[in-house]
């Protein structure tokens, strides 16, 4: 402490303190005065001028929704569009009659008791002063007929917005999906600021899965309004930013030939780049047209579609789940190399039926009169069930189901898009799980040849005969090939996903397996030689299945002829080519098609004649 | 519970004030944010967590406090250096330290940290001030003022500079030099305006002529006149508030939500805020006049007026009496950062206030 301080005099520094203090308080009762005068000018002397200004208030800050994002195929196809389309919407506060307006305005444009119950329950949870939609997407002839008698409907106008619209309609519903309006699940976990102002969010496939990409930001734009509340001017604009134009994998071309190849079958068809995983084509059959979701589907229709008999909202590609029948031998045939349970060369004898010791139960063999003498190649070419019932038999299920397993059966190929589901691989630890029930070896020897409780989408078995094609190499499955920049306009390209790998003991064990399934193809005694094998300018490897929708009793004769046609087996195929250097990889199903070879084998060749053959040309 | 209180050194006038004022804030709050509760329940976490470093605060004595006021001074300065050198690198506005584990503005610190150190420096030697003593105290006050008005936040400057300031003027100020620092103001001020940014220049001729530029920088004061006025003496009623709920009032929830208020609860709702205000600022008096020591005196009082300066440039602000400046309204503007650094003033007011010392004679 310095010397100073005993010379400090506390009591008249406090007294001097205290004259400061008395001083700033008059300072403070002096600028309260000011402030509260200055209130009462405001709020008391001008009240009435600042009344009539707020009544006339007529800028406003408005939120500018962002045009979405458009989708295009791998060539530049328009996949997905905003058009600019027609509405009417209501201001609820400067409407003098919401009743009376209603019933005169039905009376100029066609209201539907649905577009009024939405339109009341959007009324609920609107902000003030926010104009809520009253009927989507109206007729040119309707604009024009309201525009004359707006003067008539205060609060009510006609609204020009961008609608979503997808050209190319039923072929791609199911892989890009539709946008629909914003319901109130989807408004509780949006971001409100970014959506103020949009509408319309993506409901199903790619629309749904790049949501955040295609969306864009939100941007405001400050108007003046009338007293009425329209608009007659922009003063002021902060343009918000389109969302981002992405690329699909997809080829809209071998779509098309893919969805003409189905022909009039339900059924669905995957086609992938086997090196890349890149989707070629998506298909499943039958589809919807997505415009209609778009300005809010009518009851009645949704209704007639979600009530079909061919269920076509149902994605069958990824969502269709079905036994894989023999297009599963070649795998189970590879599980018998490497378990040493078999080899290429070992031979046995055929009959029409199996039977496991100490059991007079007969498994069947899809020929009565048996293969005779098969080795691996013929059981794969000819399809002999009785064949991979033994090889079934020796391998035993807790073999089987982990090696079935490296082929990501059972388990979602993790695909861009939505309503993809996993199928389903039997094991033991499963069966005692779920059902509470030891594994028997009869079941063992129907999961060996892809019945039983095995289950696979298309899109699995699309990725199995993808990854035979590349001895191993395992690829993810997508849809998207890019973003496109905005100020450049260049494609990035999405970052590519991590490949797997299936490694075998011994790498020749491949093409053991793949072989057989050019010898299917490609030889007399195959199972899709007739159908397709004739006249084919390159190279394939298939497997034609078959799977059971319907039990048999052992003695049974299965004949097409005179079985009803939805009690018919559906007809599969997986297929890669050329051989020798896969650059596509087929997998089809067609629904109580009966036989894989007869119906989805020519099916297979279409789509990959148009990629290798006719649009090389 | 009056022994609890003592035993927690707390004033239950000044809490008491503080209180309502928050829950006047809460009120205008859910009517400015569009009625959302979440925005009002998350300055609720900010409020309860402001509380807790006010009960911090008011267990620290002041003496000290005194002997830390140099290092956290020193410790500011640094910061303020350190975010104008970032600043510089990341171009615009830098405000923000980041600490890694947490994110501050510097500038915060030092509306404690200045009327702190001056008051260190000051309390020590004869009052009143001689000559020399005031410009080094006013140097003292006014490099931070320097720092933060560059990064640039004028709203943080003016209450850094005005509390440092007042401890000044509160400690004895002759009136000879006041009037010759106020001589100096007034060449000072073509200087100042020399460096300002252009829109802060802006904000100063909008305030002379508002309506000259009714979509650009008037825009804030005239809806928020329209606002106020047209509240009248009863207000339009709670989230009735036509300018606010229609959005024509910028900034709603931040700096302007006394326009909000006004609009809503009219003049005698006004008042009463201002009411709440006045009792938190005599209780401050009242305790800086009660305490022993100078530098307790000096800062209690600084603090107390601080948070009146704040109320006035903000209340002058939104009724077009002052420039608009970002200062926000105390205890009800939604925001984080200020509240915590109110509260931990007002710990340490209470503090003063408990801890009294007496001297050693």
């Amino acid at each position: 402490m310095s010397v100073r301080q005993a010379i400090k005099n506390h009591q008249q520094e406090q007294r001097l303190f205290f004259v400061r203090v008395i001083i700033i308080l008059v300072m403070l009762v002096l600028l309260f005065g000011l402030l509260v005068s200055r209130l009462v000018y405001l709020q008391v002397v001008s009240y009435s001028h600042f009344t009539t200004l707020s009544q006339n208030n007529r800028v406003r800050i408005e939120a500018v929704p962002p045009p979405r994002g458009l989708i295009y195929d791998r060539n530049g196809v328009v996949l997905a569009e905003n058009r600019p389309s027609y509405q009417l919407e209501v201001t609820l506060e400067q409407v003098p009659d919401l009743e009376a307006t209603l019933e005169e305005v039905s009376e100029l444009v066609s209201l539907e008791e649905a577009d009024i119950a939405r339109f009341r329950r959007e009324l609920r949870r609107k902000r003030p002063f926010q104009a809520v939609p009253l009927k989507l997407n109206i007729s040119d002839e309707e604009v024009a007929l309201f525009a004359v008698n707006r003067h008539r409907f205060p609060g009510v106008d006609i609204q020009a917005r961008l609608a979503r619209h997808y050209p190319q309609g039923e072929w791609f519903a199911h892989v890009v999906g539709y946008v629909g309006r914003i319901d109130e699940r989807e408004l509780a976990r949006l971001d409100r600021r970014r959506y103020s102002g949009t509408t319309h969010i993506g409901k199903v496939g790619v629309e749904r899965f790049y949501e955040d990409v295609l969306h864009g930001q939100v941007g405001h734009q400050q108007v003046e309004v009338n007293a009425q509340g329209r608009v007659l001017r922009v003063l002021e604009r902060k343009p918000p930013e389109p969302g981002q134009d992405v690329v699909l994998t997809l080829d809209a071309g071998l779509q098309t030939a893919a969805w003409n190849a189905l022909d009039g079958r339900n059924g669905a068809v995957v086609v992938m780049d086997p090196r890349s995983g890149e989707v070629l084509a998506l298909v499943s059959k039958p589809a919807y047209d997505p415009n209609l979701f778009v300005h809010g589907i009518p009851a009645t229709v949704f209704n007639a579609l979600r009530e079909h008999r061919h269920q076509p909202l149902f994605n069958r590609a990824l969502s269709g789940q079905y036994p894989p029948g023999s297009t599963l031998k070649p795998v189970v045939g590879l599980a018998g190399l490497e378990n040493d349970v078999t080899t290429a060369a070992r031979t046995m004898y055929a009959r029409g039926y199996y039977m496991l010791p100490n059991d007079d139960r007969r498994y069947r063999d899809w020929r009565r009169e048996g293969h005779g003498l098969v080795d691996l190649d013929r059981a794969i070419a000819q399809s002999s069930d009785v064949y991979f019932y033994d090889l079934g038999y020796r391998l035993g299920i807790d073999r089987m189901s982990p090696f079935l397993g490296k082929f990501g059966l059972g388990q979602r190929t993790g695909i861009d898009t939505t309503g993809e589901r996993a199928g389903l691989l039997p094991s033991r630890e499963w069966k005692r799980a779920t059902q509470n029930m030891p594994w028997f070896p009869g079941e063992t020897l129907i999961t060996a040849i892809g019945q039983g409780y095995m289950l696979t989408t298309p899109l699995q078995l699309a990725s199995v005969a993808s990854t035979l094609a590349t001895r191993g190499q395992r690829v993810q499955p997508h849809v998207l090939r890019g973003i496109i920049d905005r100020d450049s306009g260049e494609l990035l390209h999405r970052e590519p996903a991590e490949n797997s790998t299936v490694e075998l003991r011994n790498p020749a064990h491949w093409d053991q397996v793949v072989q057989p399934m050019i010898n299917s193809v490609h030889r007399s005694n195959g199972t899709a030689y007739w159908s397709i094998g004739r006249g084919l300018q390159y190279t394939m490897a298939g497997k034609t299945g078959t799977s059971q929708v319907f039990g048999l009793a052992e003695d049974e004769e299965y004949d097409e002829e005179t079985l009803e046609k939805h009690l018919r087996d559906h007809a599969l195929f997986i297929a890669f080519a050329p051989a020798e250097d896969p650059s596509i990889a087929v997998a089809v199903i067609a629904e109580h098609g009966g036989s894989g070879g007869r119906v989805a084998a020519p099916i297979a060749r279409q789509v990959m004649d148009y990629f290798l053959v006719e649009r090389e040309l | 519970m009056r022994t609890l209180v003592r035993a927690l050194h707390l004033d239950m006038t000044l809490l008491g004030g503080l209180l309502m004022l928050a829950s006047l804030g809460f009120v205008a709050l859910y009517s400015a944010s569009g009625e959302s509760l979440d925005t009002v329940y998350r300055q609720g976490t900010r409020l309860a967590l402001a509380l807790l470093v006010l009960l911090f605060m008011a267990q620290i004595p002041a003496r000290n406090l005194q002997r830390w006021s140099p290092w956290l001074y020193a410790a500011g300065i640094g910061m303020l250096v350190l975010v104008m050198l970032t600043g510089e690198m990341g171009k615009g506005a830098q405000r923000w330290l980041d600490l890694g584990f947490i994110r501050f503005q510097p500038s915060e610190i030092m509306k404690l940290a200045v009327p702190m150190m001056v008051a260190w420096y000051l309390a020590d030697r004869t009052l009143p001030p001689r000559l020399f003593e005031v410009i080094v105290a006013c140097v003292l006050a006014v490099i931070p003022v320097l720092l933060i008005a560059r990064q640039p936040d004028l709203g943080t400057a003016l209450l850094v500079g005005s509390a440092g300031l007042l401890v000044i003027f509160l400690a004895g100020l002759r009136w000879r030099i006041l009037m010759g620092l106020g001589g100096l103001a007034l060449v000072g001020a073509p200087i100042l305006w020399h460096f300002m940014r252009e829109y802060q220049r802006q904000r100063v001729l909008t305030l002379l002529n508002p309506e000259s530029d009714p979509l650009g920088a008037g825009y804030h004061i005239i809806q928020s006149k329209i606002a106020i006025g047209s509240g009248g003496l009863y207000g339009k009623g709670w989230l009735n508030g036509t300018q606010s709920q229609l959005e024509f009032l910028p900034e709603r929830s931040t700096d302007f939500i006394f326009a909000v208020y006004a609009e809503e609860f009219g003049l005698l709702g006004v008042l009463l805020m201002l009411t709440l205000y006045l009792v938190v600022i005599l209780r401050g008096l009242h305790i800086a006049v009660r305490a022993q020591e100078a530098y307790d005196r000096l800062l209690a009082g600084s603090i107390a007026l601080t948070f009146f300066v704040y109320l006035f440039v903000n209340t002058g602000m939104v009724t077009g009496l002052l420039p608009v400046v970002g200062v926000p309204l105390p205890l009800v503007s939604y925001g984080g950062t200020s509240m915590v650094t109110l509260m931990a003033a007002f710990g340490i007011l209470m503090s003063i206030n408990s801890h009294r010392r007496l001297l050693a004679r």
